[in-house]
């Protein structure tokens, strides 16, 4: 009987002494066996830990093969294996510590060890070590990445030891820069980190920010009697002043356990509740419970009963507070730190606050030039010609949709963007020129039935276009070089797409005045605008200027479609978006006038991204305000920025 | 017959007879009243059609006999719908909290109640404040006078500021326009105070009338329609029947010549605009409790040119054309729109009047503003033989807006 038990706890015990001398991995892995199986976020730490501690050469090669989901255990004896398929059924294992192949196995033997998405990002970290000085740059600028969405002290050393070799000029930097962070968060001594602040104090980059703000993070606290000095005060706060309200400042007393609670409407609720016999409550009928007063003399019976705490009355707030002082702390002891990171972020701030004044003009300028291109086509038709085009927000929208179909039958975009261009241009142009030829030319002098005459026309277009195009917004896509912005740095940055637009506008602007100045056109316009009859005798024909210089208009929207479509979703309403803008631009500038219809854009762009900024949650409010503020406007010019004077002006 | 103003133009005495006969067969025939051939959603798209019609008098006294075309006339409709509905929403939630309250153990404060109501009411938007523009909503009568201050104070406001700067014709129209747009995307916001885009809902429901049918309010409320199309419309003759109406088509045919003989133009215009703001107030307030829910794109800027629409189709310029326009042009909108109109098989395409409609409307309409500028009402001049003045279709004034003698012969 005794001998098997013998023979048994005899080979175990070869067998275990075997592994101890030639499988150190193995042994790790099987002293965190359960761990390792259970594979469970909370409890798997000490397993990796373990792995990454052991200082052995195979450990960056068990991570790797764990974390990708290519470790398995052989159900037999518990052993872990790196295992590669062969085919669905078997899978070939290789042994951690040698490298060498244990054999083909199928797979019902094995059991793959799935570690989650939070583990796979655990060991990540614990692999970041081995990776920075991985011969492969790819993985180093992994191992970089890794750091920088989860920075961690522990990874400081290895860090700071990589930089030496390294041989690629963009990592270094990178591995500079991120061992600058590491230090001003994690490093043990106070002047390496002071120095590393100072150093990085000229960096707009969020990261910066991001490291330096928990330096600098206080908490309000009270304290019996004076602020102590072994604290690391930000500033000492006055109840009722310094923006400290008393309620607020009796609030943190409460917190920290040195005031009582105040009673509020619901204790004082609950406690009659409490205390109620079914017909009174202290004392007061509960039919009559119905208002405060009537509460608080319950109340106060209950209290002079002894049943529940006494209000806190104002008088007790104020002597409570007037035994405390309050302070916010910094949560960083040392002070020399906490002065260092606030006067970096002091200087960041300022920079980046200059950074988003150049910004918010950017963003401005594009604002101006979109709402300058919607506008143009109408400074046109009803800045020159008089003409009230309300259809003129849904020539925008067939610019945008015949870009929207060339694209569907051209698949190059930046061909097809090019076409579209002249397209819109005749497509709106040809519509401009038969809503011109059937409805406008008998409404001159009429602007009143030309106003709804075009709205009729306006909402007819609108309902075909859903028609055609469903109510579901169509893509026009921009060419692939108009992805992307053009950045200045953190702060500062602006889209492509947004630079042409302002480029396009800035070629109308030309066109415009190239056609109104020194073209036969133009001169005929301006004739027959100032004076339709004296024109029509010199032998100019009104009836076709007009006609054209309505489709002019009319092709330039479409143009302005094509280019609004680019970075707005194409619907049917996206012209009557700006419509009402477009007017405002127009009228607000002074009609007639090609710079005004610039200076009216500029104002408003300016004004409403200026609003946008006060009150950056709500663009609806920026727009509220901004018609108010041309409603007003127009009382002080009513007729816009730059008026015409003289016979120009048409009165 | 007794020489008033009222039956000196015998339009008026047709008008409001049709009108009562209108009201008195649509009572016999309804379900709440009657014998119950018109149901009851039907009596209340009546009844919201006379409110339209009573909005489009207004309109018709503002643009077709001021010569103003505001296009801002529909948001003083929805500011007269917000007011009683502010009302009627708070009083619900006051009943229906009271009611939840009164198994409480111990009875609530009025504080409890109000914060409770706030919860309700303002939950949606993630708040339980009571903003400002609600102090007055728990009180019946100062809503019912706001129904017609606040529109009325908003075209004060807005009328001195531009007439005084002698903002007139299209810009005028597109400041109007503005002003609507600006005020749809302040109520659009959540921080308005008045539920954003979810608006104010249940105004169907009468507070403290819970035991009584739809059927029955809504032909109390047809009643209150009826009866206030009449008054608007008495009210509307009036006016244009006197002195004053002459100085309004003066200033709509030729401002200043008007302004030359010594009106204060800025004056006549301002109470029109006004008054005709009060008016659309009104008929809001009515319209909204048969519509059951108002949010701000009842108030979007093209609601108010749809306006201008009803008062163009059915004739500008005769209190009756405004009316018909808008009866007529809104039911068969919402009969085509309604998916009740039948589809169209034109062989190679069928054509749905769901998605088509607009389309017919808004080319008709471009049709009776070139050929028909009398709108509707000009067949009954047909009817009645008149002749306009024959000018040879000159102008009539040096003012290059001037109306043609075609469309001044009314």
């Amino acid at each position: 009987m005794k001998r098997p038990l013998l023979a048994g706890l005899l080979v175990l015990l070869t067998t275990l002494t075997a592994w101890a001398q030639s499988t150190p991995m193995q042994d790790i892995l099987q002293k965190h066996s359960d761990l390792i199986v259970k594979s469970s976020r909370k409890t798997i730490e000490p397993a990796i830990q373990g792995v990454a501690a052991s200082g052995l050469p195979q450990a960056q090669d068990v991570m790797q093969a764990w974390q990708a989901k290519a470790m398995w255990m052989r159900k037999a004896d518990g052993l872990f294996f790196r295992g590669e398929k062969l085919d669905s059924k078997t899978y070939r294992l290789f042994d951690f510590d040698t490298g060498a192949k244990v054999g083909d196995v199928p797979k019902s033997d094995l059991k793959q060890i799935k570690p989650n998405s939070g583990i796979r990002a655990m060991i990540a970290t614990a692999l970041v070590q081995f990776q920075l000085m991985d011969p492969d740059p790819v993985l180093r600028a992994e191992a970089l990445s890794a750091i920088e969405r989860a920075p961690d002290g522990k990874l400081l050393e290895p860090l700071r030891a990589s930089i030496e070799g390294e041989t690629d000029l963009v990592l270094k930097t990178r591995k500079i820069r991120i061992e600058r962070l590491l230090t001003i968060a994690y490093d043990q001594d106070e002047t390496t980190r002071i120095a590393a602040i100072n150093e990085m104090s000229d960096d707009l980059g969020l990261d910066v920010r991001a490291t330096l703000n928990p330096l600098v993070t206080t908490t309000l606290t009270a304290f019996a009697g004076d602020v102590p000095n072994t604290v690391n005060v930000a500033r000492v706060l006055e109840p009722d002043q310094d923006s400290l309200s008393s309620d607020a400042a009796y609030e943190v007393l409460v917190a920290q356990g040195m005031a009582p609670a105040q009673i509020t409407r619901d204790d004082i609720r609950t406690a009659l509740l409490e205390h109620s016999d079914g017909a009174d409550a202290g004392g007061v009928p509960i039919a009559q419970l119905n208002t405060d007063a009537a509460r608080a003399r319950a109340y106060a019976a209950l209290t002079d009963a002894g049943l529940v705490p006494p209000l806190v009355t104002d008088a007790d707030v104020a002597a409570s507070l007037g035994t405390h002082s309050f302070a916010e702390v910094y949560d960083e002891p040392s002070a020399a730190i906490t002065t260092a990171a606030q006067d970096a972020l002091d200087r960041i701030t300022t920079r980046v606050a200059a950074g988003q004044a150049v910004d918010l003009t950017l963003d401005a300028l594009s604002l101006v030039s979109i709402y300058f291109l919607a506008a143009i086509g109408l400074a046109i038709t009803f800045g020159v010609m008089g003409v009230i085009n309300m259809a003129h927000g849904e020539f925008i929208m067939m610019g945008a949709y015949t870009g929207y179909v060339v694209q569907q039958m051209v698949p190059n975009h930046t061909v097809s963007i090019l076409m579209a261009v002249p397209l819109a241009f005749a497509v709106t142009f040809a519509a401009g020129v038969a809503m011109e030829r059937l409805v406008i030319r008998w409404l001159y002098n009429r602007p009143l039935e030309t106003l709804l005459a075009t709205f009729g026309i306006s909402i007819a277009l609108q309902q075909l276009a859903k028609n055609i195009f469903g109510t579901q917004a169509r893509p026009l896509t921009a060419p692939g070089w108009l992805d992307g912005a053009w950045v200045l740095n953190d702060v500062v940055s602006i889209s492509y797409i947004r630079i042409a637009i302002f480029v396009l506008a800035l070629i109308f602007l030309g066109v415009f005045l190239f056609i109104m100045r020194r073209t036969r056109l133009g001169l005929e316009t301006r004739a027959v605008t100032q004076n339709r009859s004296m024109a029509a005798s010199m032998g100019i024909n009104p009836e076709r200027v007009n006609m054209l210089t309505f489709g002019l208009g009319s092709g330039i929207a479409g143009i302005a479609g094509v280019a609004i479509g680019l970075f707005a979703k194409v619907t049917s309403e996206l012209g009557s978006d700006y419509i009402v803008q477009s007017f405002m631009t127009v009228v607000v500038g002074g009609v007639g006038n090609i710079w005004g219809t610039l200076a009216g854009a500029t104002m408003i762009g300016f004004f409403q991204k200026g609003v946008e900024w006060l009150n950056p949650s709500n663009t609806l409010a920026a727009q509220t305000y901004m018609i108010v503020f041309i409603i007003i406007f127009i009382q002080f010019r009513p007729r816009g920025i730059i008026a015409l004077k003289g016979r120009a002006a048409g009165d | 017959m007794p020489n008033t103003f009222l039956t000196r133009t015998p339009s008026n005495v047709i008008f409001l007879i049709v009108l009562a006969a209108f009201a008195l067969g649509v009572t016999v025939l309804a379900e709440g009243s009657g014998i119950g051939v018109i149901s009851t959603s039907f009596v209340k798209t009546l009844g919201k059609t006379l409110c339209l019609a009573l909005v489009a008098v207004a309109m018709d006294l503002v643009w077709g006999y001021t010569g103003i075309l505001s296009l801002g006339h529909f948001a003083f409709f929805g500011l007269g719908g917000y007011m009683i509905g502010m009302w009627l929403m708070y009083a619900r939630t006051h009943g229906i909290v009271v009611s939840s309250m009164a198994d409480a153990p111990i009875p609530p404060t009025e504080g409890e109640i109000v914060e409770a109501i706030g919860n309700q009411i303002f939950g949606v938007v993630g708040s339980s404040e009571f903003p400002l523009v609600w102090a007055f909503a728990d009180s019946f009568t100062i809503q019912l006078i706001l129904v017609v201050a606040v529109p009325g104070l908003l075209a004060l406001v807005f009328g001195w500021l531009a007439f005084r700067s002698r903002v007139t014709g299209v810009y005028l129209s597109i400041l109007t326009q503005a002003m609507t747009l600006a005020l749809a995307l302040y109520l659009f916001q959540n921080d308005s105070g008045l539920r954003g885009n979810n608006g104010l809902s249940g105004l169907q429901n009468l507070p403290g009338l819970d035991h009584v049918p739809q059927a029955q309010i809504s032909i109390w409320f047809f009643w209150a329609s009826a009866a206030a199309l009449a008054l608007g419309y008495v009210f509307a003759a009036w006016l244009v029947s006197g002195k004053f109406g002459s100085v309004m088509r003066g200033i709509r045919d030729n401002e200043a010549r008007v302004r030359f003989l010594g009106y204060s133009v800025e004056g006549y215009k301002l109470f029109v605009f006004t008054a005709t703001a009060m008016i659309a107030g009104v008929a809001g307030a009515l319209y909204y409790p048969q519509a059951g829910i108002i949010n701000p794109a009842e108030i979007a800027p093209i609601a108010s040119i749809y306006l201008a629409v009803w008062v163009a189709i059915g004739g500008r310029g005769r209190l009756y054309g405004a009316a018909i326009g808008a009866v007529f042009v809104s039911l068969v909108s919402s009969w085509f729109t309604g998916g009740q109109a039948p589809d169209l098989n034109l062989g190679f395409y069928t054509l749905k009047w769901v998605d088509w409609w607009l389309i017919v409307l808004g080319f008709s309409f471009v049709l009776v503003t070139l050929f028909a500028p009398k709108g509707i009402g000009g067949l009954v001049d047909l009817w009645t033989d008149r002749k306009s003045p024959d000018r040879h279709e000159a102008d009539l004034g040096p003012d290059a807006g001037a109306l043609r003698e075609q469309e001044a012969s009314q």
